[in-house]
């Protein structure tokens, strides 16, 4: 399996769906690492570069949604979704505006740059805005699918994208996959636990799950790559099924997947939620291995939380 | 401008600050001051200027409007509501729970609202996008805004007024209404602007002095903005008004920037302004 970064399947998608003359797209400084330097290659009428300054190019975007574009905007996601987080609630999400705030970088495999760029927090800030809907894509095959899925859905959307390489989950760039917004993936069945995953470590709920399957331990693993609307239908399924679910983000535990997962399970269907992420604290610099294994984060990290999940059981 | 139109402007601006008084006596909250000192800028636009259609508000090619300072919401109502966009008496339930008019405006629920603004330096934004979606999409619609002088402190707006030079958007033309006052108080007392006009014109803008409550100055300004086109410069116009014009105990008054008055108070304003209008009427 060849390895991309959701963000370069995003700047690709980008081009290849550019045809579509609605489409506009913003930056603010940052289009070659977030790649829609790829789209601005193609169609350079289209691409307006805002300069560092996050907060006009989220409201310009809002403005020109209004006219009937749809608008994507990047920039990092530590920026975009902090930076510019009033603009995408009172300039966008408000008035249900035609903007896709489509957010790079994003997590602690930002690596080397450091705490300051490692948003740790968008997913939590994001979902509790009303009108928009909150992604985070596994990899390459399935970001373009939400990139697609962003361009026919009408309304504001976050995506949350990584700049780190990875390996495919199902397929390469450009794979068709049975995606549909708001509905998880179930990758494997199981029946002792559920493995609920989103972005980055859907990779590793996977490798946790053969790991656990060679010591007798069956993992249902769910890629919730849509935050909101979440999937509550998967969630009680997992819950009737399993009877236990671990949550994995590339996030704090506070407020993002884990959060929005047990909010389902407390209110719906009761049942031990253990959550695997990052535990309130920033990061440091260190590359994306290095910083994985500082902070409990590895495969072998989450093997090591089903099995004590599973001991409480 | 004969002496005629320059009446009708003075009296549409006068049922526009009856209207102010109305909506905000009713609501008992609101904000009267700067919605006064911005009503003949917006009464000129909305009758002189702007290429719209009561009819047809989402008219693609029409010509838009952010209030950027959106608190001041009620001019923009009774602008929209005389103009028959909706019906005028609604402004008499502003901001109530079964209203479609918000505190602030929202172009969700209110037809001929462009966009929906009230967190201060956003609107401005917008405007610079609908601007920009003129020039790709090579509409001849013009993008007006209407700032607060208090919302020039917001480091977003000098944002956008950069993007605005930059994008060379000759088909956008801001003005700051400039009464001197905001809630705490003088601009100057809490966070001057210093020389406007010289900051405005160094971000790349071409700008315009007038006084706000002269209507030959202000169609001077906007006729100014329509020869502007062309040359590649936003048009920027520092309108020097004065908070609560029109209603004498508010006049200069930073204490009416954001309450109604009672029921004594809101009877002399009615009186005043009621005078006013038979004036012009006669």
């Amino acid at each position: 399996m060849s390895k991309m970064a959701t963000r370069e399947a995003y700047g690709r998608a980008l081009a290849e769906y550019g045809a579509d003359e609605r489409i506009v797209v913003f930056d603010a400084d940052l289009s070659g690492s977030t790649n829609t330097a790829r789209f601005k290659a193609v169609y350079p009428e289209r691409h307006f570069n805002m300069g560092i300054a996050e907060g006009n190019m989220v409201a310009c975007a809002a403005g020109m949604a209004t006219t009937g574009k749809i608008a994507f905007v990047s920039s990092f996601a530590m920026f975009a979704s902090e930076r510019a987080c009033e603009q995408i609630r009172n300039s966008v999400c408000y008035s249900k505006l035609n903007v896709k705030i489509c957010a790079t970088h994003a997590g602690l495999t930002v690596g080397e740059d450091g705490a300051s760029h490692q948003c740790l927090e968008d997913l939590a800030i994001m979902r509790s805005i009303p009108n928009i809907k909150v992604v985070c894509p596994a990899d390459a095959a399935t970001a373009k699918m939400a990139i697609k899925a962003a361009i026919e859905t009408d309304g504001p959307f976050y995506i949350r994208l990584g700049r780190l390489a990875v390996e495919s989950v199902y397929g390469e760039y450009g794979d068709e996959v049975p995606y549909e917004l708001g509905k998880a993936l179930q990758i494997r069945d199981g029946k002792d636990l559920t493995i609920i995953a989103t972005g980055y470590m859907v990779k590793e709920a996977v490798e946790a799950a053969a790991a656990l399957e060679a010591e007798g331990i069956s993992a249902r693993v769910l890629d919730m790559h849509t935050i909101k609307p979440i999937d509550s239908e998967a969630i009680i399924a997992a819950v009737r099924d399993t009877g236990l679910i671990v949550t994995a983000e590339e996030h704090n535990i506070i407020g993002g997947l884990g959060s929005a997962v047990a909010e389902v399970v407390c209110e719906e269907a009761p049942c031990k939620v253990v959550r695997y992420g990052m535990r309130d604290h920033f990061g440091r610099s260190g590359t994306p291995d290095a910083l994985l294994e500082h902070y409990h984060l590895t495969t072998a990290d989450l093997v090591a939380k089903c099995k004590e999940a599973l001991a409480s059981k | 401008m004969t002496q005629a139109e320059e009446k009708e402007l003075k009296l549409f601006a006068a049922k526009m600050r009856r209207w102010i008084i109305e909506g905000v006596y009713n609501a008992k909250s609101g904000h009267p001051g700067g919605s006064l000192s911005c009503t003949d800028l917006m009464a000129y636009l909305y009758n002189k200027v702007m290429r719209v259609d009561p009819k047809n508000p989402t008219d693609p090619d029409r010509d838009r409007f952010v209030l950027s300072k959106g608190h001041c919401a009620p001019a923009l109502y009774s602008a929209l509501g005389l103009l028959g966009f909706f019906d005028v008496n609604e402004i008499k339930n502003l901001r109530k729970i079964d209203s479609d008019l918000q505190g602030h405006p929202c172009m969700q629920y209110t037809p001929g609202v462009d966009m929906s603004t009230g967190s201060l330096g956003q609107g401005i934004s917008a405007a610079c996008g609908m601007a920009i979606a003129g020039k790709l999409d090579k509409k001849d619609y013009n993008v007006y805004s209407i700032l607060g002088d208090g919302e020039m402190q917001e480091g977003q707006v000098w944002e956008a007024l950069m993007s605005a030079a930059h994008y060379k958007l000759d088909n956008l033309c801001a003005a700051v209404d400039y009464n001197g006052l905001q809630i705490d108080g003088k601009v100057d007392d809490v966070m001057s602007l210093g020389d406007l006009k010289a900051k405005v014109t160094a971000f790349g803008w071409n700008v315009v002095e007038i006084d706000g409550h002269d209507f030959m100055q202000i169609e001077a300004a906007y006729k100014a903005f329509e020869a502007n086109k062309g040359s590649g410069k936003p048009f920027f116009i520092i309108s020097h008004s004065h908070k609560g014009m029109g209603v004498s105990f508010m006049y200069d008054n930073a204490a009416w920037h954001g309450c109604a008055p009672k029921e004594d108070l809101y009877k002399q304003a009615v009186d005043e302004l009621d005078a006013a209008i038979k004036a012009l009427e006669d």
